[in-house]
């Protein structure tokens, strides 16, 4: 009886910390009659009954035995359903106890707790999913002979050939692709942070933020439109490296403005004070300075791009032999050949498809810790 | 280019002379490099300009070919003489995959970026914010052969309750046909857009006023309650603008829907039932079959995507840019 008068008092002062909020310094008088309640009923209403610290435990404990009781009894065949049900349990009885006990504010904050741990949990899901199929599906097919030879007269339900051709033509098409697209990307951004004031900067950062936004299949279907239809050139790593290059660009300008952004004012100041020209400055303290961060943002930028499979089916083609030559003739890359492998369907195939998405993600990998390397590096030094 | 090459002649001549000439000339180093860099800046602008221009000269050339109506044709016989083709299926298609996956994903980014803000310890929360960025990073093909080689197997179990349950909708009806459907496009789109909602979400989560949350806490605010009063108001535009970048990712994903989705040239109205189409998986494979109209057709479908999702990216960029004003 005492239990659901103190959870109706609980339920009657919930609200008043925000009704106080509005009404200033009369809030305390206005809280002072309910107050008093508590304090004559004696000291132990003073702080509310608290669930004891083993209670979310031993609820685990609890949740988990039921959901592999009703999983053994109901028959049912996937886990995943067990540990469903222990998790509605355990969210289901987490909530009534703390009701019961603490309250219904405490309820609901445990309840908002648990969905938030339990989105965590969704999400780490498929990432382990995909990383552990990859590797455990990929790691039979990479060899040296698979790194090192081409598909050249293998058919598709046989068993061998390999990536050498792909590896190429990736490395071929990104490095083409940096080439036009940082010098480009570095400028912009110097202009933006440097130079630029009023419409047409505020049109670049505009237009540069809706770039990055551009689907990679529409950037190829430009170039073919373009470079291909209407110049008349031939499918090449180069056509694709064009594509690669429009959606690199936005990413490296946003991540270069950052990081010049962040170079100390001073620094300028004092190089312009002692009459150095403002070209030098910008290419003697203000890019040496933001430099690792820099070169963070172009890596992440590759990690990116290395991965784009649309514009390289529509501008590289594919294909099996090795051609080494970027500027003339289908060339393959890995995403492509992870694509092409796929769609051939036997099992030999998905064993190369694998294989080759494992090398993929591995490169990318690569990149990417490199990348977060040079900025955890050079960060003392440019991001203060 | 020549301009900038001729400019500097000039000024080295005036050099010699009086010394006011000389403080008001700009040196010719600063005019070269400010030229290449506001060049730079222009070239950007005119490759923007370009892909508009380009996609409609070949889209116009495909549109006044077609002999069925472009927006509401229910087939894609391009290479047909006369060429039929329209892009209502397509439309459909990729604005209910999308839909999908912003159901699904923005709860899920939301709870993971109060997670990381809020929640986690702070070694955990650092480690799941580098997990989150490595999800980012992961190729969109190799989600897709995922997708296509475990997920499509492993799902049918989840669209048979689906089907007991919702089945009487129609809208989750399901015949038992491998999962290669809008759903498991949609859920796979889900995973995808989720890092760039959430490291969104998360920054703007992380700029909330400390002194609005430890007022509320003052109060006597259970955590909970703080994150409702405090943090959800001040991200909410946040939450808006990310969403919407996340739409425009998953309005223009191409390779993960095109390993999973078996595409047919019809509405359907169950979700769980193969069929179906998006705009950029039609193009990736169709792509290798069009002749010469062929492909202007999908240039055409190219444009009507380009246009959505400028859309939906300028108008979450629009959004962004004026809260911060507004901060």
């Amino acid at each position: 009886m005492s239990e659901i008068v103190k959870d109706k008092r609980d339920r009657g002062r919930a609200p008043e910390p925000t009704a106080t909020t509005g009404a200033g310094g009369t809030g305390s008088s206005g809280g002072d009659p309910g107050d008093t309640g508590p304090v004559t009923a004696g000291p132990t209403a003073l702080r509310r009954p608290r669930l004891p610290r083993w209670a979310p435990a031993g609820v685990a404990l609890g949740s988990i035995a039921i959901g592999v009781l009703i999983g053994l009894l109901g028959n049912l065949e996937s886990r995943v359903q067990w540990g469903l049900i222990a998790a509605l349990v355990f969210v289901a009885a987490t909530f009534v106890l703390t009701s019961a006990v603490e309250g219904r504010r405490q309820a609901v904050d445990r309840l908002a707790a648990s969905l938030v741990w339990s989105s965590f949990v969704v999400a780490v899901l498929p990432l382990a999913s995909l990383i552990w199929e990859t590797i455990a599906r990929g790691i039979p097919g990479v060899s040296w002979y698979f790194l090192t030879h081409s598909m050249n007269g293998v058919l598709s339900w046989q068993e061998g050939g390999g990536i050498y051709h792909a590896i190429l033509g990736t490395l071929q098409q990104v490095v083409l692709a940096s080439v036009i697209a940082i010098p480009i990307g570095l400028l912009t951004a110097v202009y933006l942070v440097e130079y630029g004031r009023g419409r047409l900067a505020k049109a670049i950062t505009f237009f540069v933020d809706v770039m990055t936004g551009i689907p990679s299949i529409v950037a190829g279907l430009f170039v073919l439109s373009m470079w291909i239809m209407m110049l008349g050139f031939g499918y090449s790593g180069f056509a694709g490296a064009l594509a690669l290059a429009i959606l690199m660009m936005p990413i490296v300008v946003r991540s270069t403005e950052e990081m010049l952004k962040l170079v100390p004012n001073e620094l300028r100041e004092a190089a312009l004070a002692l009459g150095v020209p403002k070209w030098r400055v910008i290419l003697k303290v203000v890019l040496p300075t933001a430099i690792g961060g820099i070169t963070t943002g172009v890596m992440l930028a590759l990690a990116r791009i290395a991965g784009e499979t649309a514009p390289i089916i529509l501008l590289v083609f594919g294909s099996n032999m090795i051609n080494a030559n970027p500027f003339e003739g289908a060339q393959s890359s890995l995403p492509l050949f992870v694509y092409e492998q796929w769609a051939l369907g036997t099992q030999a195939a998905y064993d190369r498809a694998w294989a080759a998405a494992l090398v993929l993600i591995v490169l990318i990998m690569i990149l990417n810790l490199v990348a977060r390397g040079i900025a955890r590096w050079k960060a003392p030094k440019s991001g203060r | 280019m020549s301009a900038t090459t001729t400019d500097p002649a000039p000024a080295p001549a005036g050099g010699p002379g009086p010394e006011p000439a000389r403080r008001s000339a700009v040196r010719p180093g600063d005019r070269i490099f400010s030229g290449l860099s506001k060049g730079a800046g222009i070239t950007l602008l005119v490759i923007m300009a370009a892909i508009a221009v380009f996609l409609t000269i070949r889209a116009v050339v495909a549109i006044r070919a077609n002999e069925g109506n472009f927006l509401t044709t229910f087939e894609w016989n391009a290479n047909a003489d006369p060429p039929v083709f329209g892009i209502a299926v397509l439309l459909f298609g990729t604005v209910v995959s999308s839909v999908i996956a912003m159901v699904l994903a923005v709860p899920v980014a939301v709870g993971i970026a109060l997670f990381i803000s809020h929640y986690a310890p702070r070694r955990i929360a650092g480690a799941v914010g580098y997990v989150v960025d490595l999800l980012a990073a992961v190729p969109s093909i190799i989600y897709g052969l995922w997708g296509a080689l475990f997920l499509v197997p492993h799902i049918t179990g989840l669209y048979e309750w689906l089907d007991d349950f919702l089945g009487w909708t129609g809208v989750f009806s399901y015949d038992g046909s491998p999962a290669r459907s809008l759903m498991t496009v949609g859920i796979l789109l889900a995973i995808m857009i989720l890092p760039i909602i959430t490291s969104v979400t998360r920054e703007i989560f992380k700029q909330t006023p400390k002194a609005n949350e430890e007022a509320a806490l003052a109060l006597g605010a259970t955590r909970w309650e703080v994150v409702r009063m405090t943090v959800l108001p001040f991200g909410r535009s946040g939450i808006i603008s990310a969403s919407m970048l996340g739409l425009g990712r998953a309005l223009g994903e191409t390779m993960a829907v095109a390993t999973v989705l078996s595409p047919a040239f019809l509405i359907n109205i169950s979700v769980l039932e193969s069929g179906g189409g998006t705009f950029a998986q039609n193009i990736a494979s169709q792509f290798k079959e069009a002749g010469a109209m062929g492909r202007d057709a999908l240039i055409a479908s190219g444009l009507v995507l380009f246009l959505l999702t400028l859309l939906v990216n300028g108008a979450a960029r629009l959004i962004i840019a004026r809260r911060k004003d507004f901060v």
